[in-house]
């Protein structure tokens, strides 16, 4: 191995950045997981805090928390995954098809444009909306209805975050989808078009069918994902509104109140190791299913 | 669905035209709901903007007596006359914002061309084991707190500008988009170049680099986007407000948590209210101009580089 460095150091000193980079905010943090056996001490550190075993986990499982925060980012993760690839999959076979180069160029640029905003503006669409002066609450107003306070009302913010969701995404799976659809050959158009099927026949036994294998990794991989929560969306939307957590709570705003409102380092690096944990299993087992049946689409 | 498939047995008869005319009708039926949706989707996507615009450019009163509405009643340019009466706050947020997207997009770009030149290297004796452990970064990870304390106890990172520039720096998802932008480059180049007696870091530099146009323009415009849009960093990070970034700044503004330092003080002694909610709008659309002009003239680069990403790196 010396020799091999001694070799090709130029090579080695241009990858050690990266290394360092990956070793120092990547690698030693995962030594860090061990906060969350400890009742934590800042001055006594990494392990000068008191060990207490499984007694965070226990906590978080017996409150209730743990499957709360499981089952509002598995929910909410599922409702992303099938009502985004749909409206993605729906709006890229559309694109491909219309005749209208100009069009098409216009409503793809425009459907792709909230992608590269911030979250933060997403914050502030939200509060022009919904907040007591917002264009929803003054409709409401003009059409002779009561306001509505949606600080205090658990129930449209679900629908609020999944449509911020698919708003905001829907321009990035459209592009990915598209792609898939002007890989299919022309000749089974043709052929279809020879044999006198409509472009509702042909969109259903040429493109969709076709699509099914990008569709079906795209929900694999996202499955993976799917403890994994969008920190940016929540937070953005909810922030710390206490009177919503019931319903919009995920694994990473808990974790971050935890670190920021709480202080409370060995629950809330519990809960971390605790999505990270079945997060790699989940990703293990769908790259495994994956190497079985299709092999070269397989991660590693 | 099974009226489609009763009306196959006609479409199989003879008659040419019939054909042809069952096949326009349903194509004009595509058409209509094709067009329509889309349209309906693109106003969707655009009517928050339009609301925040529209929002800058009413009178504060109007809000406080109506609400925010879709349309205002009378045009009025105080929300902008406030945030540029003591501007100072906000260009400052700019420079950091900008100062730390230049910073972080070039260096980035760098740390990351050269990792990615030298996992394509085929020669590279431990490029799959390298590759997996940057890889192996995106499958697990220590979470957000033990990360926090190695930036903030163990590095001392705490409201300094590294803590903005570091997290994004380096993702390995962009190397391996960038090692498969550069295995498009054939082997013959590097190897005649290294006949000719050139350095790995020379080959780099001067074939390699100006050969990945199109990749470092898609990594860079990545890059600095990220940086443009962070708020998370220094949310937790940064604790003075000479060194808010602009996305965080609006945060602030938003949630009410700072108030812009403006010459709201002459409003209050001539009795007039001044502007709060119409500010934050306008914040909101200062700090995204700049995203929205740029954004013509860069999107094919992203619509380029997520198609390369989407196919296996």
């Amino acid at each position: 191995m010396i020799k091999e460095i001694m070799r090709n150091k130029t090579l080695f000193l241009m990858i050690a950045p990266t290394l360092l980079f990956f070793v120092l905010f990547s690698y030693i943090p995962m030594v860090g997981v061990y906060y969350a056996f400890t009742k934590f001490d800042f001055d006594g550190g990494l392990f000068g805090s008191e060990f207490i075993g499984m007694q965070n986990f226990a906590f978080l499982y017996k409150s209730g928390i743990l499957w709360n925060l499981t089952k509002n980012t598995v929910l909410y993760n599922i409702a992303f995954i099938i009502v985004g690839n749909v409206m993605q999959i729906v709006c890229a076979v559309f694109l491909a098809q219309l005749s209208s180069k100009f069009f098409k160029k216009t409503a793809q640029s425009i459907m792709f444009l909230p992608y590269f905003l911030s979250w933060v503006l997403v914050g502030a669409f939200v509060f022009n909306l919904f907040s007591d002066l917002g264009v929803v609450n003054t409709v409401l107003k003009q059409i002779g209805l009561q306001p509505y306070d949606f600080y205090i009302e658990t129930a449209p913010w679900k629908y609020i975050i999944v449509f911020f969701h698919i708003w905001k995404g829907i321009g990035y799976g459209t592009v990915i989808y598209l792609a898939a659809i002007m890989s299919i050959s022309d000749e089974y158009y043709e052929a279809a078009k020879i044999d006198g099927a409509n472009i509702f026949q042909q969109i259903r036994s040429i493109t969709l069918p076709l699509l099914m294998p990008t569709f079906i990794l795209l929900i694999l991989f996202s499955l993976g994902g799917i403890l994994k929560g969008q920190f940016d969306l929540f937070y953005q939307i909810i922030g710390n509104n206490g009177m919503l957590y019931e319903a919009t709570d995920i694994i990473d705003t808990y974790v971050f109140r935890s670190l920021t409102i709480n202080f409370d380092i060995g629950m809330g690096t519990a809960a971390g190791l605790y999505q990270s944990f079945f997060g790699f299993v989940l990703i293990m087992t769908v790259n495994y299913i994956i190497r079985k049946t299709r092999e070269e689409y397989a991660l590693f | 669905m099974s009226s489609n498939r009763q009306t196959m047995p006609q479409q199989s008869t003879p008659s040419y035209k019939v054909t042809r005319i069952k096949a326009d009708s349903a194509t004009i039926t595509f058409n209509v709901i094709g067009y329509s949706m889309l349209t309906v989707l693109s106003l969707i996507c655009l009517i928050p903007f339009w609301l925040i615009v529209s929002g800058s450019f009413t009178d504060e009163l109007e809000i406080i007596a109506e609400g925010f509405k879709l349309f205002p009643n009378a045009l009025s340019f105080e929300a902008y006359k406030s945030v540029f009466s003591n501007p100072e706050q906000i260009y400052r947020a700019y420079g950091v914002t900008i100062g730390v997207t230049v910073a972080g997009s070039l260096l980035g770009l760098l740390v990351t061309s050269m990792a990615g030149y030298v996992l394509s290297r085929k020669d590279f004796v431990y490029r799959n084991k390298l590759s997996f452990f940057i890889y192996f970064t995106t499958l697990f990870s220590g979470g957000l707190i033990p990360w926090y304390i190695m930036m903030t106890k163990h590095l001392g990172l705490k409201d300094s500008y590294w803590a903005l520039i570091l997290p994004p720096l380096v993702s390995a998802w962009n190397i391996i988009l960038m090692r498969s932008f550069m295995k498009s480059i054939p082997d013959s180049i590097v190897e005649s170049a290294k006949i000719d007696g050139a350095g790995d870091f020379r080959i780099y530099w001067k074939l390699i680099m100006p050969l990945s146009t199109p990749g470092l323009a898609t990594i860079g415009l990545f890059l600095a986007l990220g940086y443009w849009n962070d708020w998370f960093n220094a949310n937790v990070f940064i604790t003075s407000g000479d060194k808010y970034p602009l996305q965080f700044l609006l945060y602030k503004i938003l949630s009410s948590a700072a108030v812009l330092q403006t010459n709201n003080g002459a409003y209050l002694a001539a009795n007039i209210v001044p502007p709060t909610e119409t500010l934050k709008m306008a914040v909101a659309v200062v700090a995204t101009g700049p995203v929205i002009l740029f954004y013509p003239f860069v999107q094919r680069y992203f619509v380029k580089g997520l198609t390369i990403g989407a196919v296996k790196g």
